[in-house]
């Protein structure tokens, strides 16, 4: 199993980086090194190991090694491996869509809305449905925020209203119709089988159904939220894993900014 | 191990501290005392043998209950009604719900009986339930004696598929890896429920309903691991949210060992009214005392929405008035699973050592608490790998104050729930760390004038100044204001107000005085 502390791997493989050609990097440019690690429902031992390595050239592994198992119960092994990959991608040509505004301290954001906006923006978040996680919007709005990022609630220009958790889409619309929303935060952190997509698709067409779609910047965020996801769902723009109250709230304010001053 | 404080605490301030809690926790109860609530009533009438759903798939006790209620009678009491029935017709209780279900009887237009004589028919369904309870008891000691349990900390897992046949899997594969307490996480919204679903489930999101036949499939799975490990595994749900005391008799009936019980964690991490859960868990803790179940307080969730180092008092106030309302509803000491967590931010420095002097004064002030000790979640990252490292940390602390149940942190927190692999990664981890470093604590001690003892002694300070305050205004007054976990819960908001009744002249519930003399 060990492979001894040096590698005597042959590198006659081009060292040279190519972008239209990226693979994974462990110690030398193209080597394709990967680290894998997973649990097949097989007894522990040998054949384990050899399905391991099995499946591993067919993901695409060049000399895969399972350099650990272990039996986690009866009839399940877990491996960790490493495996050279052979598959690369044009990073040249990779276009992701991402939210289009610049980041901003809460200081600059809230001078911008004073000279801009010129009253408060008000808005509305809560992580609806059956979730009942409140760390998402917490996160985001609640005035002590995350990991040194001040909440929207600490901002002076905004009027935040933060509903919690486990908010039926129908009671998040009455409240934002009745506070006058600018913007509408939903937060969603499950999401198995996909219940965050359900959601989130409801909110939209109820907000279309009522007429109030293009009235309010309608926003999403949680671990599993991409900017892509959330434009494919109907919302303004979408906030994932490492975005914090900054971004949210320097994207309102330039979104709004937009829609009423052109 | 408290006679003389290792961090150097003032026992007398702490005595201080805990009959200011004390007066917190009987105002509240001189409140709970005047109600009852549609889930107590549900709870009753599980007690006394009603199972079941009807045609629709509505439990049998809520069929029962809300016939009293529409018929605006509830405030007697649902015993007061089933034993007047009882004399009436001959039938046992799940005849009369039955009947009650197929609109064959209306249980309050019959003549109804001397209070004295109602209060005897009912007496002998009390007695069996009361019996089966005790047997349970008694089956739990029998293995405790026999195969034995692990080490404290008990290592604590949880397992979330939404099937329960898979989580038996998932459960026994983690009992074998060394777990002692497995934890079937609820499906998202049960708490919110005001019925408890009926029957063997195979479909939830992100957790399992919580059943009774639920239960008795894990029970068995968990008894047969255990037999073959040698080692008793207990079984945890979650006795919150709605129909608390309704899990609790569930749980009593099928032996259950750990219970998440808090109300404070309902009011403000599910905005159930505020009233309403302290009158439930009243009952629910009477329950979980008398069936030896382990209560857990849900305190750590603070320090998701709160920072922990800032609101590390809130935590020690919550889990003083959790101490005395437990002792109200007699739960003894060793069933308190008091909670607190290991939550700082990994950038702070000395971060460690606040958590440490936090964990060992906790350790200090409920020295018979079976302290429930939570790993790190909301600076989990998705780096796995130092995630790892945290939860390291964690079980660090975990060995060296003495913690009762650890709570494993997962290197995937905040990514998915746990993989087979995670909770093999995280068991391997702690065990690791608690053989390495067994008797650490007994070894060291905290230097006089430094970091930890200072901590410790700001903490407890602020603890009995917001305890001073919350003596002066009341627990409900504090909760509105915010004073727990940033949330401010009103007195009247939340969900499920509407199930509170006042308790009328003939209401009767025997369970609380035979459950808390252990009949």
């Amino acid at each position: 199993m060990s492979g001894g502390l040096y590698s005597m791997d042959q590198k006659d493989f081009d060292q040279t980086l190519d972008l239209t050609k990226v693979k994974p990097y462990g110690d030398t440019m193209n080597d394709g090194k990967t680290q894998l690690s997973f649990t097949l429902p097989v007894p522990c031992g040998d054949e384990a190991v050899e399905a391991a390595k099995q499946l591993m050239k067919k993901m695409g592994f060049d000399n895969p090694q399972v350099v650990y198992f272990k039996e986690l119960t009866e009839g399940f092994t877990f491996v960790n491996c490493y495996g050279a990959c052979t598959h690369t991608v044009d990073y040249t040509t990779i276009h992701v869509p991402k939210v289009e505004s610049t980041v901003w301290s809460m200081p600059e954001t809230d001078d911008f809305i004073r000279e801009h906006i010129g009253r408060k923006i008000v808005v509305v978040g809560a992580s609806t449905g059956t979730d009942a996680h409140t760390v998402g919007i917490d996160a985001i709005m609640n005035m002590k925020g995350y990991a040194g990022h001040y909440g929207i609630e600490r901002y002076d220009m905004f009027d935040a209203l933060n509903m919690g958790s486990q908010v039926p889409n129908e009671e998040f619309i009455a409240k934002a119709v009745e506070l006058h929303a600018d913007a509408l935060l939903v937060s969603q952190t499950v999401t198995q089988k996909d219940v965050h997509i359900q959601n989130l698709t409801e909110l939209i067409e109820m907000l279309e159904a009522e007429g109030l779609r293009d009235k309010m910047i309608v926003v999403c965020g949680g671990p599993r939220i991409t900017h892509e996801l959330a434009k494919e769902l109907g919302y303004d723009a979408g906030f994932g894993a490492n975005t914090y109250a900054d971004d949210v709230a320097s994207y309102i304010a330039q979104e709004l900014d937009r829609r009423m001053n052109g | 191990m408290t006679e003389k404080s290792k961090l150097g605490l003032d026992f007398t301030q702490v005595a201080a501290a805990k009959q200011l809690a004390k007066q917190i926790a009987d105002q509240v109860q001189e409140f709970v005392d005047g109600y009852t609530t549609v889930t107590v009533e549900r709870t009753l009438c599980r007690l006394i043998g009603i199972d079941g759903v009807d045609e629709n798939g509505v439990p049998m006790p809520n069929r029962v209950v809300d016939a009293l209620l529409e018929a605006g009678v509830l405030s007697q009491g649902v015993l007061y009604f089933m034993g007047n029935a009882i004399l009436e017709t001959g039938a046992t209780p799940q005849e009369i719900a039955e009947r009650i279900a197929s609109n064959e009887l209306n249980v309050t237009s019959l003549p109804l009986h001397p209070l004295a004589d109602i209060q005897k028919a009912v007496q002998p369904y009390i007695e069996q339930c009361l019996t089966r309870i005790k047997g349970n008891v008694a089956k739990r000691n029998e293995y405790l004696n026999t195969i034995g349990e692990g080490p404290k900390p008990y290592l604590y897992i949880i397992v979330a598929t939404g099937n329960i046949y898979e989580d038996v899997v998932q459960a026994q594969a983690g009992a074998r890896q060394g777990a002692d307490v497995i934890a079937v996480i609820r499906t998202t919204g049960q708490s919110l429920l005001d019925y408890v679903p009926y029957g063997a489930t195979t479909e939830g999101f992100g957790g399992t309903f919580a059943t009774q036949e639920n239960f008795r499939i894990m029970r068995k799975a968990l008894d047969e691991v255990g037999e073959e490990q040698g080692r008793y595994i207990r079984l945890c749900n979650y006795c919150s949210g709605l129909c608390m005391p309704e899990i609790a008799a569930m749980g009593a009936l099928e032996r259950l060992d750990v219970m998440l019980n808090d109300a404070l964690y309902g009011i403000l991490f599910r905005d159930i009214n505020p009233q309403r859960t302290l009158i439930d868990q009243y009952f629910s803790r009477i329950i979980n005392g008398y069936a030896g179940v382990i209560i857990n307080t849900g305190e750590d969730n603070y320090l998701t929405t709160a920072d922990a180092v800032e609101a590390a008092h809130t935590v020690l106030a919550s889990d003083l008035i959790n101490e005395q309302l437990a002792l109200l509803a007699g739960l003894p000491e060793e069933q308190m699973g008091l909670g607190h967590a290991f939550e700082m931010d990994p950038g702070l420095e000395n971060g460690f050592l606040l958590e440490l002097a936090q964990a060992q004064m906790t350790r200090e002030i409920f020295p018979k608490a079976t302290l429930k000790y939570m790993p790190p979640t909301k600076f989990m990252t998705g780096n796995i790998f130092r995630g790892h490292i945290q939860d390291a940390l964690f079980n660090i602390i975990g060995i060296w104050t003495h913690q009762g149940i650890q709570l494993l942190g997962m290197p995937t927190e905040a990514i998915h729930t746990p993989f087979m692999s995670d909770r093999y990664l995280s068991i391997e981890n702690a065990r690791y760390i608690f053989n390495d470093m067994r008797s650490i604590g007994e070894e060291m001690e905290f230097r006089e004038g430094g970091i930890c003892r200072e901590r410790a002694k700001t903490v407890l300070n602020n603890a009995i100044d917001l305890l001073q305050q919350i003596v002066q205004e009341g627990l409900f007054s504090a909760l509105e204001k915010g004073i727990f976990g940033d949330v401010k819960r009103p007195k009247d908001g939340g969900k499920g107000l509407a199930g509170v009744v006042t308790k009328g002249e003939n209401y009767f519930n025997p369970f609380i005085k035979m459950m808390k003399e252990r009949w």
